[in-house]
């Protein structure tokens, strides 16, 4: 048998819980055998890299209708092409990339005048929108560990789509302040569905679907002393004024959120309400706020356009300068609208992730596809880029849920020497830009 | 039979599992291509777990299979985990802040006997024409 390496204190890049106790085992033929410590989606993301029938293994282009593989210096070559011979292209993806990557991808919307957006776009952007309107106290997923007693998930299904984020950073795990684990701390949960994550908690309310913002609001009715009506989105008085008084005397409370609400009717104004609601409550105890981050790097993405551009997402580049306006210049109106006329789609599905008429027009335009694996976004794009898989086959930083930035490792190869990292790909097509345009 | 039901999307852990490197396979199609329905409302349709349906909203149309709810009761509320079934059929608009309405859209479920589930290269491929 050839040698084992193993590699420990690795980071999972799938989801904004970015845990990073995992232990992986590499052997002599490039190939992870052994994961520990990560949930079931993380060791399958890690074992994805093995799986070479799945992934893209050389650049393509597309010739009379069909993919065919090419170099990759005519791939970069036609890649640029298509961004400067577009009046308005988009770049979109970048939150399963890590840092460094973003940092170029920002550059090169500069360039091409591009509109720059991320997935935030489609999943936490309308919780940035409430956090710019009314703020958010925040903590990081440490403090939750070593203090939360009342841990809230709202809209939210972390046994699903964050399978660690309860025994690792919320409910299960012992704490400083919490050594009896799950034994001193209570788990509420709101949601239309008796989730997985509801069969846990020890309360369980059920919401009508669509009606959080009135159920939020009157939790703030009842702590502030008003009345309410005798039931509020489904749930009955006495189960509100149950619940407001438990948040009341938690000695440190969390309000985690999701889609459940920025997808919802009301998107933002629901998170508005939540953060008003977690305010009141600082005037009873302590509370703080925290979305649940879907994407490995979605938080990373917001932070490095934020301290590039001055803004989070939804940025256009056209004028040369910055400009933001989410709902102007986000991927799926200028999809919808049909605005833009070429796309740069990096670490991310759009065709599987957008509503049906922004997938019929990204198949109507020029398409440059950065991935590691075959997507439905592969299949459909004009220039397709395999990539290295951040976090394990490129190392580079990501940010977590809650804002810490975390180191990735680098723990193999990437399949074949085609295969460049994200960073590569993007700095050589900008470097390509700049040649072509003098 | 037609049921009216209210439509939502989210994650699921076999979704999760099958968005990870295998997007094109059956597994993707088995974890992605299903509505997950309340007993009762399956009960109305006379439909079981496997029974292939038609979803139609007012922004396209999607043939899947119907589960049984693992969370139920939710009586009225069908259930696709997100990616490309459940994204012919929702909500496009972004009501001025740049995310689609991908939760709360009303939609009518029937039996469809017969129908093909789409694969995701056959959905992917719709849009290069
Ligand atoms: S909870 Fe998230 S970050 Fe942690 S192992 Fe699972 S998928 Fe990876």
């Amino acid at each position: 048998m050839g040698e084992i390496k193993e590699y420990t204190d690795c980071v999972c890049p799938f989801c904004g819980s970015l845990c990073d106790d995992i232990v992986l085992k590499v052997d002599e033929n490039n190939e992870i055998v052994e994961v520990e410590n990560a949930c079931t989606i993380g060791t399958r993301k890690f074992f994805s890299s093995n799986e070479l029938d799945d992934r893209v293994q050389a650049p393509m282009i597309r010739k009379n209708g069909k993919l065919v593989e090419t170099d990759i210096e005519t791939a970069i070559n036609e890649a640029a092409k298509i961004l400067i011979n577009a009046d308005y292209p988009l770049l979109y993806g970048f939150s399963s990339t890590e840092a460094g990557a973003q940092a170029v991808g920002i550059e090169l919307a500069e360039e091409v005048g591009a509109i720059l957006d991320n997935t935030a776009s489609v999943c936490h952007g309308p919780t940035i929108l409430a956090e710019q309107d009314v703020g958010a106290s925040g903590a990081t997923l440490g403090e939750i560990k070593a203090r939360a007693d009342v841990i809230m998930y709202v809209g939210s299904n972390p046994a699903n789509a964050h399978p660690r984020h309860l025994s690792r950073y919320s409910t299960f795990i012992r704490g400083y302040f919490r050594e009896k684990g799950i034994m001193e701390r209570k788990l509420i949960v709101i949601d239309p569905r008796y989730t997985d994550t509801a069969k846990l908690a020890t309360d369980f309310v059920q919401v009508q679907q669509g009606k959080d913002f009135e159920l939020l609001s009157a939790m703030r009715a009842v702590l502030k002393g008003a009345e309410i009506p005798e039931e509020v989105a489904g749930v009955k008085k006495e189960k509100i004024i149950e619940l407001v008084n438990i948040m009341k005397n938690a000695q440190f409370g969390v309000l985690f959120f999701g889609m459940g609400l920025t997808q919802t009717i009301g998107k933002h104004r629901n998170i508005d309400s939540a953060v008003l609601l977690v305010k009141d409550l600082n005037s009873f105890s302590k509370w703080i706020i925290l979305p649940m981050r879907g994407h490995w790097n979605v938080c990373g993405a917001n932070v490095v356009f934020t301290w590039q551009t001055g803004y989070p997402y939804s940025i256009n580049f056209a004028r040369g300068y910055p400009r933001y306006n989410p709902g102007e210049f986000s991927a799926n109106d200028i999809l919808i609208r049909k605005e833009t006329d070429a796309a740069l789609i990096i670490s991310s599905d759009p065709i599987s992730n957008f509503p049906k008429v922004s997938s019929e027009w990204l198949g109507k335009i020029p398409l440059i596809v950065i991935d590691p694996h075959k997507t439905p976004t592969t299949l459909i794009g004009d220039v397709v880029f395999p990539a290295a898989m951040a976090g394990i086959e490129a190392e580079g930083t990501g940010y977590r849920m809650d804002a810490v930035p975390i180191r990735m490792k680098k723990v193999k190869q990437p399949p074949n020497e085609n295969i460049l990292t994200d960073k590569e790909i993007l700095e050589k097509i900008l470097k390509k830009v700049k040649e072509l345009r003098k | 039979m037609v049921l009216k039901c209210n439509l939502i999307t989210g994650r699921t852990i076999d979704q999760g599992r099958a968005y990870e490197g295998s997007k094109l396979s059956d597994e993707m199609t088995r974890a992605g291509a299903i509505v997950e329905l309340d007993p009762d409302d399956m009960a109305e349709l006379h439909i079981m777990t496997g029974s292939v349906v038609s979803i139609k909203t007012d922004f396209g149309e999607v043939i899947v299979r119907a589960i049984k709810s693992p969370n139920a009761p939710h009586k009225g509320v069908a259930f696709i985990p997100m990616g490309i079934w459940a994204n012919q059929v929702i909500n496009e608009d972004t009501t001025g802040i740049g995310t689609p309405s991908f939760k709360g859209i009303s939609c009518n479920i029937e039996p469809a006997p017969g129908k093909k589930v789409l694969s995701p290269q056959e959905i992917a491929e719709s849009f290069k024409s």
